[in-house]
């Protein structure tokens, strides 16, 4: 019998190995280089431990990259969350024939190659020959310089994210709402609770767990995220829109930096690691609870 | 604390499938009344009707002097006990409890002296931190009943509390239920399918079949006294045994079986027997009476030979099938009796207990 579940387990190990060497070659190990490179100096002779790391964070330019990129990360998973949220509350409370594609279509900003639809993005948002722009003049308003300002340029590099990151939300939340069990809003309303009430009080806890994961999976996306901005701003205007990502490419690759650009595509790890953590165990406790 | 008057309640769903066909029902304070009925029949939407779970398609229901049709459940001032429990799986025991009081703003301590004492009726005061995952099925049950209980409603409901126990815990629940209902006499609709559960609980039994109801009446009166074929078959374990037969005139009224079997009818019943002469009827009689041939002296006892076909030793009785006219037919006799497939049995049928069905109408007459 030992031996028999010692070769069980022997075999799942040989099935797995392609995967887990995979992981060890495209994950694992390039994660402890980028390590190793952060602490070398920029001829990368010699060992300089967290000098790297004290340098970028007294730069005032980098500073500004940790504010946009935490701006842009929060603000982006927080739309995503509420929009998918809401969509998936609509699709599943509005029945209807054409459910099926209505889900479909919703679906189809994450389905897009994020490059190419953002090249979409990029043409709309264009001041002279966009769509919303001409839409704008139309109707009698001014043209507004979507990607000219600063600020214009933050809050449309989220548009973009959000655009693209709310089907995975609604389809997470749709999928989480369907395995609620609708005696428990029957049980609520005959115990009295409103229709707000039955959302705070057994939607939300109900659906918990799958909205800790989510937002944490999108958070380290979201923080990671290079595509939109490469294409949309490339950092621009004046720095105001680069993220750890796209800043770290410029330093380490266009600049030559390699161990600066380690240093910044570390930054977040160890918080959002520490975040995980916990989320991962809050979760792991409640579904032992629950389930 | 109230009545509830169910008037010419109709349900229907799309495409004209009427659920429930125009009910009338009347209950009164503090009566325990059981809906039973095979699956379909529309007891459950009864129930989910008064709990305003369903719209109602036509007809009124009143809870306590009032009508409800448009009242949302929370406004009903009801309570449910539901079939896989509903609790609420992120909230402990006692905030289960609590949950109905909390929403009504009830104060801290008078949540907590009610959760309490409710607590303490079903002995569940050791589970009240624990989660519902952390309990038996019996204790979930225990915790919805408690959840019920707490809120001291006009109307406790209770959606076929017990189908996902097992056998011994069901009845063990069920003497429970009963016992709570004597504490706290809340007016009660209670739905099951199990006529047992439904004629030991019950105060009054209303049998429902095809989205109308059959009978109402006491336990006892529609075991004895069942109103339709339906419900004589449907009351009582094993069912009635219902045999195809005429009403004759042969120097005295007699029922006649398709094989020619003669039985003479009691003179107690002849009068309400005699119009149907003729007619095509069915005979019910009770697996108990037909039984081993002791009290063979009787006044209206006729003894008939069986050839036993299956024999189901039951402890306290034993079950005996056989076959009269090619019909199955079941005989409930004393234990100690011996006899064994395909021997000779001497049954004594008491026909002072038998049943006339019109098959043209299917009523008892």
């Amino acid at each position: 019998m030992k031996q028999l579940a010692r070769r069980r387990s022997l075999a799942a190990l040989a099935l797995c190995s392609p995967l887990i060497l995979l992981i060890v070659c495209l994950k694992i190990y390039p994660t402890f280089y980028a390590v190793f490179l952060s602490m070398l100096d920029r001829k990368m002779n010699n060992f300089v431990g967290f000098d790297n790391f004290a340098f970028m964070i007294s730069r005032p330019s980098f500073q500004l990259v940790i504010f946009q990129s935490v701006l842009f990360a929060v603000t982006a998973v927080i739309l995503k969350a509420f929009l998918g949220f809401v969509l998936a509350h609509l699709m599943h409370n509005i029945r209807g024939r054409n459910e099926r594609v209505w889900r479909g279509l919703l679906l189809v900003p994450w389905v897009i190659p994020l490059s190419l639809s953002t090249l979409t993005w990029w043409w709309l948002f264009d001041p002279s020959y966009s769509a919303f722009n001409w839409t704008l003049n139309m109707l009698g308003f001014e043209d507004i310089a979507f990607l000219g300002t600063v600020w214009n340029a933050r809050l449309s590099v989220i548009a973009v994210n959000v655009w693209f990151g709310a089907p995975f939300f609604m389809i997470m939340y749709l999928a989480a709402l369907k395995s609620v069990p609708e005696q428990l809003y029957e049980a609520a309303s005959i115990d009295g609770a409103t229709a707000v009430q039955r959302l705070f009080f057994i939607t939300i806890p109900m659906m918990r767990n799958i909205i800790l994961i989510t937002v944490l999976y999108s958070l380290i996306v979201t923080f990671a995220d290079f595509d939109i901005v490469r294409i949309l701003t490339n950092g621009g205007p004046q720095d105001g829109t680069h993220l750890f990502a796209t800043y770290a490419f410029v330093v380490g690759i266009q600049s030559g930096n390699i161990p600066r650009g380690a240093t910044v595509s570390l930054f977040m790890f160890p918080i959002l690691a520490t975040l995980a953590f916990f989320v991962l165990r809050d979760v792991m406790k409640r579904n032992k609870e629950m389930a | 604390m109230a009545n509830v008057s169910i008037r010419k309640v109709v349900k229907a769903y799309e495409g004209d499938v009427q659920a429930v066909k125009g009910i009338d029902l009347e209950i009164i304070d503090h009566e325990f009344v059981v809906l039973v009925g095979p699956s379909g029949c529309g007891k459950s939407t009864t129930l989910r009707m008064i709990a305003g779970l369903e719209e109602i398609t036509a007809g009124e229901i009143w809870i306590g002097g009032d009508v409800v049709n448009d009242v949302p459940p929370r406004d009903r001032d009801i309570a449910m006990v539901f079939q896989n429990y509903a609790l609420y799986p992120h909230m402990s025991v006692f905030d289960n409890m609590a949950f109905g009081l909390k929403l009504r703003k009830f104060p801290k301590e008078e949540i907590k002296r009610r959760v309490d004492e409710a607590a303490t009726m079903l002995d569940i005061q050791m589970l009240l931190d624990r989660k519902p995952k952390a309990l038996s099925g019996g204790q979930r049950q225990r915790v919805a009943m408690g959840r019920a209980v707490v809120r001291n409603p006009k109307v406790f409901l209770f959606d076929e509390p017990l189908s996902n126990l097992d056998a011994k815990l069901r009845v063990q629940m069920r003497t429970e239920i009963k016992k709570l209902h004597q504490l706290v006499p809340t007016t009660t609709v209670y739905v099951t399918h199990d006529q047992i559960e439904a004629m030991t609980l019950a105060d009054r039994v209303v049998v429902m079949n095809h989205g109308v109801i059959e009978q109402v009446g006491a336990p006892q009166e529609l075991y004895h006294h069942p109103a339709t074929r339906f419900v004589a078959g449907f009351i009582g374990s094993p069912a009635m045994n219902f045999l195809p037969c005429q009403v004759i005139d042969d120097g005295g009224l007699k029922v006649q079986l398709a094989d020619g079997t003669k039985m003479a009818i009691p003179a107690a019943r002849v009068d309400r027997y005699g119009p149907y002469k003729g007619k095509k009827m069915t005979l019910g009689i009770r697996p108990e009476h037909m039984t081993e041939t002791h009290d063979s002296e009787k006044p209206g006892v006729q003894i008939m030979n069986a050839k036993v076909d299956v024999v189901e030793p039951m402890g306290m009785e034993t079950l005996v099938h056989h076959f009269v006219d090619g019909v199955a037919v079941c005989s409930r006799i004393d234990p100690n009796v011996q006899t064994g497939p395909g021997e000779i049995l001497p049954l004594a049928i008491d026909m002072n207990n038998m049943h006339l069905i019109e098959d043209a109408t299917n009523r008892v007459v």
